[in-house]
């Protein structure tokens, strides 16, 4: 494994590159995230009947779930602090508890979509529950992953090694939390 | 350590690979932006050649109706649509897009800008193993039950979401597939040149000194990064659709077919400028080393370039107006089509300006570049008459459309190509190409092309549609003069694929025993040139360049050399 | 008058589409045409044999960037012109319907047309409608609503010497019109590929005069069929 190369240290635009990175990363992930919801939206406006089905959600487990990756943000925040102060361990230790957020947020969405399938409730039940599962089966998918980086994230930090990345994965996971504050309107609330 | 911002002699200290490496680490799983450019720009080249045979076998389709054509056999209906399909997508995914940004961008971006490698080397690796991997798929569609999927390359729903429409039900699937995964593969490359081009200047490097062809790939990249968004989004709505069974575009069960146009293009249209950009950035490099001049108005390109991209997001449904969409909303995709106009005019009057008081030498490289011009005219005037909605009801979908967009995107993709390829092949090898099998080349190239798709205009004028696999079936069609002028195109278009084995053949013959190049073989200002020919991994092993001034400074009256080098200090 | 000479013009705005084409290949071909001019002069005049030293020039200059600015006001004329034209065109063709002297419907399937004509009472959807695979009858000088339809994916009802072409969308009817001024007999494509049998559904319109088309209609009624060779009939209808 060589090392880094020359050309990732410099920062002409006055950003850390990986910083500068992860927000063009992020703006690519809107365009995304708003094609898909922005579909949605030009068909909810188009079929009021959709606001029936939309009554089948839960907006308390979505609320819930609003509320342990909002909670989850603030670890990664606390994460980002201690890791300015150069206390690499306990930045771990906020990232992991960053990434049980995440897992306590999928095992919600798992029991959720468990009992809504079983209620008859599937993908293929209409475009409203297409939407549904669609959108926030991408959003999951994300937070998965940015579960999995962050553990990488977070066995460097322990070592004191690369903090700037707790910053970089906090940008990242702020973003899936905005991305669900969209989500948990339009889907759940809506009616 | 990222936080501090190094420059000058901290970077002197930074990483030099002396370590051997294996076969494998420098060929198959390289680092090195140039190695992976190499990568992208040689398997660009043999999915072009694929689609070049996807071409012939279809045209021989045409002329010839109902022949067992060579190497493929008798085309029937289902392989015709397959082929044309995988004509388009393979020329403008798998050839247009890994040549001009991601071979183009990955070799000139560091050297151009004086870094020693991309700002994220593995990202780079993964991004084209991801684009081998949706190469690879779509390529395999042929073999799979079914076949190839064959409802165009716009892949219009509910033909390409309906397994018992199409015939195709794993090639479709394939096939959207591959494009989301090419998707994705770009997406991380794009990020890599966005990055590095904004981050890993040389010290000295200004918002004005950078070369223009890095300019129009970034430019390129965050068109590419901003319109593709909602096709991958749609693109994983239609995989549901096909494979689930949503209906996101079932018009039966409450889905809209047309809200996938709308996705398709909002990415179809910038995505036309996404290669177009790289393609006039190298057409300017090339025009200002052989005409030794600098390139008039700099800022006026870069402008007209950022201009045409910000427009290009409000055009799309020019495609679509006589898809069924509000006929009033093509008013206004009349007005803000015929805008493009203008920004695109006054970047080729620019580059005709160029031209103006220079000392011009018809090299071959310069030959591409001159060529590019002239036949990206032909294709963006002949744009006009499509972008006017009252003649578009006439010529949409017909053999008009067809010819007008060969005649933007082959200058793209295929002389913009040629002419980077053989201005910087000097630099990517070491050695000179043959400047007479170059223009030989040049001339059964381009000589070849014009007489394929000029009788397509007149063919398409006379009402001929697209995607027909047999016209005799339509009297109007099949008359003898249209038939005529059908083989004209298919025989050209045989004359100038055999033409290819000179390329290929000057390529090898140059590589093996060409004369050595030196350094600064075209005496360029630009900061690739100051590198040896190849640059070793590094780029530059005795440290990295400064800068001083812009690129282009040719025949400046204060210097006694006809170039100016931009790490030259003053 | 390019596109006439390639196919004759068939109906009340095929010539207007003609014109407009030839106003585009006017208006661009001769900024064209000096572009290319400019462009060759050069190439030859500053040819390296020629010429010493090049000149250095940055672009900026008011003397060269001045000629760059002026050729905007011809580009911007010229597209004004033809977007006035243009717009003028669709107006007419797509977003205008005038009243119609009758209705056919198109149906279009995976891999033929379908078109159902009024019959003798012309009026669609009555039990005297005639319908017809790949043949559509209508009669000069009359002005026709056709409603466009699918039965499966995307097709497109394309009438090249009408200039008329509209997508068939399936789950939607989209009306439109059209007005035969030219007797004969012309091909319909499919302009929007709708799988395997695409190139394989031709049809063909048969322009006739009033009374040859209403003799047509007379003789294929299913009416005037059930009761073969009712004369009376036909002396009603007159």
């Amino acid at each position: 494994m060589s090392a880094r190369p020359i050309a990732t240290t410099r920062s002409a635009a006055g950003m850390p590159t990986a910083r500068l990175a992860v927000w063009w990363i992020i703006a690519s992930e809107i365009v995304i995230f708003g094609g898909l919801l922005g579909s949605y939206i030009m068909h909810r406006l188009a079929h009021g009947v959709w606001a029936d089905y939309a009554a089948a959600t839960n907006p308390w487990i979505g609320g819930f779930n609003t509320f342990v990756l909002l909670t989850s943000s603030l670890m990664a925040v606390l994460g980002h602090q201690a890791a300015e102060r150069g206390d690499g361990p306990r930045a771990a230790k906020m990232l992991y508890l960053t990434c049980g957020g995440g897992l306590l947020f999928i095992c919600v969405k798992a029991y959720e979509w468990t009992t809504e399938i079983s209620h008859g409730m599937t993908i293929t039940a209409n475009t409203f529950w297409s939407f549904y599962y669609t959108a926030a089966g991408i959003h999951a998918l994300h937070v998965i992953a940015g579960c999995i980086i962050m553990l990488f994230v977070a066995q460097t930090a322990k070592k004191n090694l690369e903090l700037h990345r707790v910053e970089i994965i906090g940008i990242y996971w702020h973003f899936v939390d905005v991305v669900w504050i969209f989500l948990f309107p339009l889907l759940y609330i809506a009616k | 350590m990222a936080e501090t911002i190094h420059v000058g002699h901290a970077e002197e200290h930074g990483h030099h690979d002396h370590h051997e490496m294996s076969f494998l680490e420098k060929y198959v799983f390289p680092l090195d932006h140039k190695m992976i450019a190499m990568q992208y720009m040689f398997t660009g080249m043999f999915m072009a050649l694929i689609g070049g045979f996807f071409a012939y076998a279809f045209r021989m389709q045409l002329a010839f109706p109902g022949m067992d054509v060579p190497f493929w056999g008798v085309v029937t209906p289902a392989d015709y649509n397959a082929l044309v399909t995988s004509h388009g997508s393979v020329m403008i995914f798998w050839v247009a897009m890994p040549v001009l940004i991601a071979a183009f961008g990955n070799y000139l971006i560091p050297l151009m800008i004086g870094a020693d490698d991309m700002v994220f080397p593995k990202i780079n690796r993964l991004s084209y193993q991801i684009f081998l991997i949706s190469a690879i798929i779509i390529i395999a569609s042929f073999f799979v039950e079914g076949g190839a999927f064959g409802g165009a390359w716009t892949a219009y729903p509910p033909l390409s979401t309906k397994a018992q429409y199409s015939l195709t039900p794993i090639g479709s699937t394939m096939w959207i597939t591959a494009v989301a995964l090419e998707f994705v593969a770009f997406l991380l490359g794009g990020i890599n040149f966005i990055t590095t081009a904004m981050n890993s200047r040389a010290p000295g490097m200004k918002m004005w000194d950078i070369p223009m062809v890095v300019w129009m790939i970034v430019i390129a990249s965050i068109l590419f990064m901003l319109s593709v968004g909602p096709l991958l989004a749609g693109g994983i709505m239609m995989i549901f659709d096909q494979q689930l069974g949503t209906a996101f575009f079932d018009p039966d069960r409450g889905g809209d077919p047309i809200l996938w146009q709308h996705l398709f293009w909002f990415f179809g249209h910038p995505e036309v400028y996404v290669v177009l950009l790289p393609a006039v950035g190298i057409v300017a490099e090339v025009m200002t080393v052989f005409s030794r001049k600098k390139l008039f108005a700099y800022k006026t390109v870069l402008y007209t370039a950022i201009g045409t991209g910000v427009l290009s997001f409000t055009v799309w449904a020019h495609h679509q107006f006589i898809a069924g969409i509000d006929p009033r909303m093509a008013n206004v995709f009349t007005v803000t089509t015929l805008l493009i106009s203008v920004p695109i005019a006054e970047m080729m009057f620019v580059y005709i300006a160029t031209l103006y008081g220079g000392k011009i030498t018809l090299t071959t490289p310069m030959l591409w570049a001159l060529a590019f011009v002239f036949e990206f005219l032909i294709g963006g005037i002949t744009g006009i008459f499509l972008g006017a909605s009252g003649n578009d009801i006439y010529m949409h979908d017909t053999y008009f459309v067809l010819a007008h967009f060969h005649y933007t995107f082959y200058p793209i993709a295929i002389i913009g190509t040629y002419a980077g390829f053989t201005f910087w092949f000097p630099k990517m090898f070491g050695k000179m190409m043959n400047d007479g099998l170059g223009k030989l080349h040049f001339w059964l190239t381009i000589i070849p092309f014009n007489l394929i798709f000029l009788p397509l205009f007149v063919l398409g004028a006379s009402g001929q549609h697209r995607r027909i696999y047999d016209y005799t079936n339509f009297p109007e069609l099949a008359q003898p003069w249209q038939q005529d002028l059908r083989q004209l195109a298919t025989i050209s278009l045989v004359v100038m694929l055999g033409a290819q084995v000179i390329f290929f053949y000057n390529v090898i013959k140059s590589w093996m025993s060409g004369p050595p190049a030196g350094k600064n073989p075209w005496n360029s200002g630009t900061l690739e040139w100051t590198a040896t020919s190849p640059p070793p991994h590094g780029n530059w092993p005795e440290g990295l360049p400064t800068c001083y001034r812009g690129p282009y400074e040719y025949s400046h009256p204060d210097h006694d050399k006809d170039y100016w080098p931009q790490n030259e200090p003053a | 008058m390019i596109l006439e000479s390639l196919l004759p013009a068939a109906s009340s705005y095929a010539r207007d589409i003609g014109f407009l084409f030839d106003l585009i290949t006017l208006l661009v071909g001769v900024p064209f045409l000096i572009a290319c001019y400019l462009f060759f002069a050069f190439i030859f005049r500053f040819a390296a044999k020629k010429v010493d030293k090049a000149m250095y020039i940055t672009g900026y200059e008011h003397e060269y960037m001045k000629w760059i600015h002026r050729a905007h006001v011809p580009i911007l004329v010229f597209d004004v012109i033809i977007v006035i034209f243009a717009v003028n065109v669709w107006y007419n063709v797509k977003q205008n319907l005038p009243e119609a002297e009758s209705t056919v419907r198109v149906i279009a399937q995976q891999w033929a047309w379908t078109f159902v004509h009024p019959g003798p009472d012309n009026t669609l959807d009555t039990a005297d409608d005639i319908t017809t695979v790949n043949e559509l009858h209508v009669a000069k000088d009359t002005l026709y609503h056709y409603k466009l339809e699918s039965k499966d994916v995307l097709h497109n009802f394309s009438v090249p010497v009408f200039r008329l072409k509209q997508d068939a969308i399936p789950g939607r009817v989209i009306t439109g019109w059209f007005e035969p001024t030219l007797a004969g007999e012309y091909d319909i494509q499919c302009a929007e590929i709708c799988g395997i049998g695409h190139g394989l559904m031709p049809a063909r319109i048969h322009i006739e005069t009033p009374s040859q088309h209403a003799a047509w209609v007379a003789e294929n009624s299913p009416f005037s069929l059930a009761k073969a060779s009712a004369p009376e009939l036909e002396v009603a209808e007159r």
